[in-house]
């Protein structure tokens, strides 16, 4: 496509921004790797973008706002969705006070509840992956997303949540994380404390550590 | 003051002792490989073949060395994770030897062993490690005070499928080259399970379908599928590891970093996000007693040592569980 500009580069895919029917739209492109088997490696991309496409409509259908998709191109193994302008919450968190933290924290919560409860993970919960448009917190990157009602798989996400709070708003992460858990837990109701039981468990394994990028 | 750190290797089929120097110098390396007559490695068998050899190889580890075994400052033992009988072998030699010397008996971890070791040899730093054996597929990197598990298999190991792969195909012990020697005259990609669940990666129902498959399809090509896909599995959540932690830099070790074939995938994958690529040295990559050594060196600066009565081994002891207080805080 014309005027594709690289706007972030992934160990699997690759987002453009360009134009598409004259709308605004991001380009997410798994690209070939040579390390692979040409076959196994067309077969993957293909099941995953096909993945990918189907999780980011069905989120939407369970009432989380995720960018439209326009178009799934598997010949050229890329989606083609709307274009969210953000920003991340990852930069609105520091700005935020207390009350509006709270509120913004008890909608995520619910958020991933209304994913679990669909049944689908997200695999990639972090602040950077939520942008904030008209008020609304659209989920993205669904790359290492599943259908699955698997608890293990659950925790993760809701660890992963935990974490990546902490590793920006270390102040109030206590109470962001507790206001998460209010919208979690609104939603997912009695189902949600085998769920929590996990994410200590996970947690204690202390495996699933921020990088080094905030060293 | 020079200090002589002998270490003591026995978590599975190897039975090693390797003496080193606080200079990083490795004086021995010396290893006795139990090798099942046929099948897989049988604990108990496994246990008595270290028992038997222990005292020639201790013995021919001290003459390479040309010390004696008075001179040992402390002695290492790896304590886990392995086989509980192999364990208790190496364990009650590596005891029997501090009380007789009367020096510290140091615990050292295996995993973190093979890492250590590769840093000493490559100079890297702080690199992301590959860790790929018989036992263990670990990917990791130092973080906070640990060597942090960013991505593991969630059954059986890399080389465990591939070894009983090769053993179902008739293929004598050790099974990967021979392996490897068949799927390069592999043809036709076959489909197998590719299960990559986030970070880590799921080999039993890979192996289960690439047995169900044999007779059906060709030796060659169903070889050639089982490395590819497995080998591209380790490759995909090495590569997420590698855009995630920023490392420059990968190691790769264990008994499985032989495979030319795995190292080629992941020069590749270092080359895309230019990162150098290390692979240890076979005598060092498989398991031996001189990275238990130096391990082992590491901790007894920091004074770790445990006393003898509780000095019990840990079979499933796992690499983050482990303080690193000899690298600095990153």
């Amino acid at each position: 496509m014309e005027n594709e500009i690289l706007i972030k580069k992934g160990a699997e895919a690759e987002l453009y921004k360009s134009t598409w029917m004259n709308r605004e739209v991001v380009i997410k492109r798994r690209k070939s790797k040579s390390y692979r088997n040409p076959d196994l490696d067309r077969y993957i991309r293909v099941h995953r973008t096909s993945l990918e496409a189907k999780l980011l409509s069905d989120a939407r259908k369970l009432g989380v706002p995720t960018p439209i998709v326009y178009d799934v191109d598997l010949n050229n193994t890329q989606i083609i969705m709307s274009f969210i302008r953000g920003p991340p919450l990852k930069n609105l968190i520091p700005k935020m006070n207390k009350e509006y933290m709270k509120k913004t924290f008890i909608e995520i919560g619910r958020l991933v509840g209304l994913l679990h409860k669909g049944g689908i993970v997200h695999g990639d919960l972090t602040t950077s992956n939520m942008l904030i448009q008209n008020d609304m917190i659209f989920f993205i990157d669904f790359g290492l997303g599943d259908y699955t009602k698997d608890i293990e798989a659950r925790g993760v996400d809701i660890h992963l949540m935990r974490r990546a709070i902490e590793s920006l708003y270390y102040e109030f992460s206590e109470y962001a994380y507790e206001s998460f858990i209010i919208g979690y837990k609104e939603i997912m109701l009695d189902e949600a404390n085998d769920i929590l039981k996990r994410v200590i468990e996970i947690r204690k394994r202390g495996r699933y550590v921020e990088g080094d990028r905030h060293k | 003051m020079k200090i002589y750190i002998m270490g003591i290797e026995s978590t599975a089929h190897t039975f090693g002792c390797g003496i080193v120097t606080s200079n990083g110098e490795i004086l021995s390396n010396v290893k006795s490989e139990y090798m099942p007559p046929s099948g897989g490695i049988h604990p108990r068998e496994a246990s008595q073949h270290h028992s038997q050899k222990a005292l020639s190889v201790i013995k021919k580890a001290l003459e390479e060395a040309k010390i004696s075994l008075y001179d040992i400052d402390g002695v290492a033992i790896s304590l886990g994770p392995g086989l509980g009988p192999c364990l208790r072998t190496g364990a009650t030699i590596a005891r029997a030897i501090a009380l007789l010397i009367n020096k510290p008996l140091i615990p050292v971890n295996h995993c973190v062993a093979h890492i250590e070791i590769g840093r000493l040899i490559t100079k890297e730093e702080d690199p992301l490690v590959v860790y790929v054996s018989g036992g263990n597929t670990i990917i990791s990197a130092f973080s906070d005070g640990r060597y942090r598990v960013f991505g593991e298999t969630l059954d059986i190991a890399l080389g465990n499928c591939l070894d009983v792969f090769a053993r179902h195909l008739g293929l004598p012990h050790p099974g990967v080259p021979k392996l490897e020697a068949l799927a390069d005259k592999g043809k036709n990609f076959i489909f197998l399970p590719y299960i990559v669940k986030g970070q880590d990666v799921s080999y039993s129902g890979l192996l289960t379908t690439a047995i169900k498959y044999i007779g059906k399809y060709d030796s060659c090509d169903l070889s050639m599928s089982l490395l590819e896909t497995a080998y591209g599995m380790l490759a995909e959540v090495t590569e997420r590891a590698l855009a995630h932690t920023e490392k420059t830099s990968l190691l790769l070790t264990g008994g499985v970093a032989r495979s030319l074939r795995l190292q080629r995938i992941l020069k590749s994958v270092c080359e895309e996000h230019s990162a150098r690529f290390h692979v240890v040295p076979p005598e060092l990559a498989g398991d031996n007693g001189a990275m238990i050594a130096w391990t082992g060196y590491l901790a007894y600066k920091e004074n770790i040592t445990i006393p003898i009565e509780s000095s019990f081994i840990k079979q499933r002891w796992r690499l983050d569980e482990v303080e690193i207080p000899w690298r600095m805080r990153y």
